[in-house]
């Protein structure tokens, strides 16, 4: 009698042994006394390459790991690496980030760390379990790095409301699972859909009571309407490195998870939850982009931004089609980007005045800080769906799918909701070009010769510090440093806008590396 | 060549952000005389006969199957060169006296017209629907950030109107009609591929027209772009406002190539792509077009605002362009293909007008305006001429146009033609009463009589030479036209024909 040992493909688990073992180094490394906080960054960023890396290694690689529990495909890798480019921004903007040297850099990434492992690992999860399992992996960090602003009661609220609201999806989320699996005996997505097929069980209550339950629970994590209410708080709350991570990872992860278990394990009644899904996706557009509308903070705005696009992208979960999956793919990418931009000039103007995230603290910059003003308007353009960005071919991409899976109306709500959306993006670049800076002190008379032609006067004196009238009365040259400018946000805001025009006139590339995701998930659909 | 004539305005305004101030307007006035010296030599090589000619056809987004298709043919031959001409005309305004923060405005001048130029030349459907909705951004910016803000009428009880409400209110208008375009091009697409790939170009489309109850809500979809994009009568509400506070040399080019985008928008892709849609519709939006006739003129002699009265003249002057391409026969449309070039010569260098009699008055309003003729004869020698175009006199090339939209849609549906004559007649009343009111009459107090600046009056001068120029000979347009207004119309006229059998 012969014992097998159990074949470890370590090479496709590659991605989450390096994120595992980086999360230790990092954390032990973090205990260090007098190890500067760029050397954590930089050592954090180090993992995230790393991880990135391997991810691109095994991209086109499509088996089973784990005895079943994961599937290593392009669609789930998708998500590692839009999670790793997310991560290492939200490690870049932390630098400086209080909350982080509160919490000390090194506790402060190993749950970042953490959180970008529950990603990886649920997109590829195939199994109940695994899916829970890493649900919470990549839930629990979050609760705690919302909080993590510990002298602000703000961010202890949203940490607790985070956590409470969030533990409600996950109960949900879990009983559902349990009502699928008494119906269907498995944990396995393959054997739910087996049991589900034809000649099974799928018109069993306890299934579609099952079904409503699991979409609850992952509506809660992807902030879909009605389930949303905690977003626009959380998103204030959080320290706003963490709420630009949020807002593009965890989306980003919940929706290629909930992609998977919809199109894969319950592929059989797809018939009865599209519509349901379909009416969660109108819900979310018409709540989002009306709640959005009246917001004068900005995180608060992008809170129900988020609400409303991801009711778009649920559109392409709807359909049920590749073309949708592959729209879903190309809009997480492009929506990664865009959205990241416009958190860099928040989280640039926050730490430069004293508004914190007020639309105020934006008010002006066109004039003065053209190289914040360009990306913030190119993201918003980008997240109002203009032509030129990349924000456009993903619509443009989303309605093609609707229209092909029979949802045209669905594709005509999805405009419908653009429109309303102007009116508050399109504030915002309002208060970016066309109205003057607030001037924070009453130091006027200093600076009263530089002050007519400095809202006419855009890149070349930038540098100078005409923007800050406190230290523009001084020595102009050295100001840039004091007034809190970071030249790596400012970069990412940068390199995010420029990448979003760049998909915006050239898709391709893009389009192509989310039909390859999409198509590998639609092999397992066979 | 076409290609630099596409995007030679856009790099010069790039390269604008790079020079000093003073020195951007020239730098960025390169683009548009290269755009005017290439679009000159596209008319020269153009042959009458030849269909689409300059075509460049790349593969774009294969996926979504969107190429990159341009060309040029009768139809947007001449328009082109009319965004080229004014383009040059407004940049080299705008050169003359700069604006402030120079640089972005010269961006987004060349960014306009890059995709102005980029509607008038796709031949794909979806790159069409870029072009259109790329023309808001820049005309975003230019009107909320360099817009000023207009008294309004205090006598009716109207506050001042600002610019970024009055901007936000067109951009809302503009693009709830032009996305529900995009969907309606994406649904043309998928739709007629019918499970093959799918090609979004148009003469594909319009080879494979669509099962007519498809054809008749996405007609729907694509005319409320079009009619807002015009402004015709019930969707003109974004217009008043944004009239009022646009800055002027960007207003000019705006009330004279972009209202004509919608127009050039029903030729292109309505008539040939949904044949069966436009015949069924045929009455409803003649009946729009003769009410926007009515409305715009009756609306343009009641107004005091010189801005207000060019832009109801506006869409006045674009219902009878609507109402010649819905008669749907050859005259009417070739008629509608030289009215559009005339109504752009004609309103653009009003508008420049416009701009200098303000810096007289202090104010647009022509009421308080009077006797400017007075040490002012080249101007008001320049002026006379444009009014006369304006209300299409006899011998002008407007005359002519006006004619044969006419003549067109009193043979397809005469009602509308006697209706129509109405609106010429009024247009007479509301030029007269503007030229007289701003020009003649006595002048009141602390308004000063004196001759435009030799700079800006060359500007002027040059459009009204134009203008000129076409009222001698404008069989240019109508020879070239001719042949590609036919091709797109045989097919809806085929569709009349089988219903009239029925």
């Amino acid at each position: 009698m012969s014992f097998n040992a159990p074949h470890v493909d370590y090479a496709g688990l590659s991605p989450v042994i390096a994120l595992t073992a980086g999360l230790c180094i990092v954390l032990l490394v973090g205990l260090l006394p007098r190890l500067g906080r760029f050397r954590m960054a930089g050592l954090t960023i180090a993992v995230l390459a790393a991880t990135a890396g391997l991810a691109i290694w095994q991209w086109g690689s499509n088996e089973d790991l784990v005895a079943g529990a994961l599937r290593l495909d392009a669609f789930g890798l998708a998500v590692t690496l839009i999670a790793c480019l997310a991560a290492a921004i939200a490690v870049l903007f932390s630098i400086r980030e209080p909350a982080a040297e509160e919490a000390g850099h090194g506790a402060f990434y190993t749950l970042l760390l953490g959180s970008v492992l529950g990603m990886t690992l649920i997109a590829q999860a195939q199994n109940l379990i695994a899916f829970f399992v890493a649900l919470e992996l990549l839930s629990i960090p979050l609760y705690v790095l919302s909080a993590s602003a510990r002298r602000e009661e703000r961010s202890l609220e949203s940490g607790l409301k985070y956590l409470i609201i969030g533990s409600i999806g996950s109960a949900t989320l879990l009983y559902g699972f349990a009502l699928l699996y008494g119906a269907s005996g498995s944990t396995d997505f393959s054997g739910i859909a087996r049991a589900l097929g034809p000649g099974g069980n799928g018109n069993d209550t306890l299934v579609l009571i099952g079904t409503a339950m699991v979409a609850t629970g992952l509506a809660f994590k992807t902030s879909l309407a009605p389930f949303h209410q905690w977003t626009p708080d959380v998103y204030q709350g959080a320290p706003t490195p963490i709420t630009a991570f949020m807002a593009v990872a965890t989306k980003a992860a919940a929706f290629i998870a909930l992609a998977r278990l919809f199109e894969v394990a319950l592929g059989p009644i797809a018939h009865d939850w599209k519509p349901a899904l379909a009416a969660l996706a109108v819900a979310s557009i018409a709540i989002g982009n009306v709640g959005a509308l009246s917001q004068d903070s900005m995180k608060r705005l992008m809170g129900y931004s988020g609400i409303a696009q991801a009711g778009y992208m649920l559109a392409g979960v709807v359909v049920a089609t590749e073309t949708g999956l592959k729209a879903l793919v190309f809009y997480l990418a492009a929506y990664t980007l865009m959205n990241l931009a416009v958190f860099a000039v928040v989280l640039a103007r926050e730490r430069e005045t004293d508004r914190g995230d007020d639309i105020e603290a934006l008010a002006g910059i066109g004039g003065s800080r053209p190289l914040l003003a360009w990306p913030l308007t190119i993201g918003m353009l980008a997240l109002a769906g203009l032509p030129g960005t990349s924000g456009f071919m993903g619509k443009l991409f989303l309605i093609e799918a609707t229209v092909d899976g029979d949802y045209t109306w669905l594709g005509v709500v999805i405009v419908a909701g653009t429109m309303v959306s102007l009116a508050y993006y399109l504030r915002v670049v309002a208060a970016v070009w066309m109205r003057p800076e607030p001037t924070a002190t009453p130091a006027m008379p200093a600076i009263a010769g530089a002050s007519p032609d400095a809202p006419g006067d855009a890149r070349s004196e930038q540098v100078a510090g005409t923007t800050n009238p406190v230290a523009g009365a001084g020595g102009s040259a050295t100001s840039t440093k004091g007034t809190g400018r970071c030249p790596l946000i400012a970069g990412s805001a940068l390199l995010c806008g420029a990448a979003t025009v760049v998909f915006g006139v050239a898709p391709s590339p893009l389009i192509d590396w989310a039909s390859h995701a999409a198509s590998s998930l639609a092999t397992t659909l066979g | 060549m076409i290609q630099i004539l596409l995007w030679a305005p856009l790099a010069a305004g790039l390269a604008a952000c790079a020079v000093p101030r003073a020195a951007s307007g020239w730098v960025a006035l390169v683009g548009p005389l290269i755009s005017l010296a290439l679009a000159i030599a596209v008319v020269v090589q153009f042959h009458p006969s030849g269909g689409l000619q300059h075509t460049v056809d790349e593969s774009w987004i294969p996926t979504l199957g969107v190429r990159y298709q341009l060309g040029v043919d009768g139809i947007s031959l001449f328009l082109v060169l009319l965004t080229a001409v004014l383009w040059f005309a407004a940049t080299l305004w705008s050169a003359i006296n700069l604006p402030e923060r120079p640089r972005t405005w010269f961006l987004m001048f060349g960014l306009a017209e890059t995709a102005v130029l980029g509607a008038f030349l796709a031949q794909d459907l979806i790159l069409f629907v870029l072009f259109f909705d790329l023309m808001l951004i820049p005309f975003y910016f230019l009107f909320g950030s360099w817009g000023a803000e207009h008294p309004g009428r205090p006598e009716e009880g109207e506050g001042p109107i600002r610019p970024q409400p009055a901007v936000i209110k067109m951009i809302v208008y503009t693009l709830v009609g032009s996305l529900l375009m995009l969907v309606g091009a994406i649904a043309t697409g998928v739709l007629a591929a019918d499970g093959g790939p799918v090609d979004f170009s148009i003469q594909h489309l319009a080879a494979n027209p669509l099962g007519s109850g498809s054809q008749y809500w996405i007609f729907w979809f694509f005319a409320a772009a079009f009619l807002v994009k015009m402004p015709a009568f019930p969707l003109h509400g974004w217009m008043p406002d944004a009239y009022r506070v646009a800055p002027l040399p960007a207003l000019a080019i705006f009330s004279g190539v972009l209202s004509k985008v919608g127009a050039y928008g029903f030729l292109r892709i309505v008539l040939p792509i949904f044949p069966a849609a436009t015949t069924h519709f045929q009455e409803v939006i003649l009946l729009i077009a003769v009410t926007s006739i009515l409305y715009g003129s009756v609306m343009a002699f009641s107004q005091s605002s010189a801005r207000l009265i060019a832009g109801y003249s506006s869409v006045a002057q674009l219902g009878f362009i609507t109402l010649g391409i819905f008669s749907l026969r050859a005259d009417g449309a070739d008629g509608a293909v030289l009215q559009m070039v005339n109504h752009g010569l004609v309103v653009a260098p009003l508008l420049l007008i416009v701009v200098v009699l303000a810096a007289r008055a202090g104010g647009d309003d022509i009421t308080r305006m009077g006797g400017l003729a007075m040490r002012a004869p080249v101007l008001a020698a320049m002026f006379l001429i444009v009014t006369m175009a304006l209300l299409a006199i006899p011998g002008s090339s407007n005359f002519v146009g006006e004619f044969y939209i006419l003549n067109g849609i009193f043979q397809a549906k005469i009602v509308y033609a006697f209706v129509a004559a109405i609106g010429i007649a009024l247009a007479a009343y509301y030029a007269l009463r503007l030229y007289q009111q701003a020009m003649h009459n006595r002048k009141p107090e602390g308004i000063e009589s004196r001759e435009v600046g030799l700079l800006r009056g060359m500007v002027i001068a040059g459009l009204v030479a134009c203008i000129v120029a076409l009222a001698l000979w404008p069989g240019l347009i109508l020879d070239r036209a001719d042949h590609s207004v036919g091709t797109q119309l045989p097919s809806a006229q085929q569709t009349s024909t089988q219903v009239a059998e029925r």
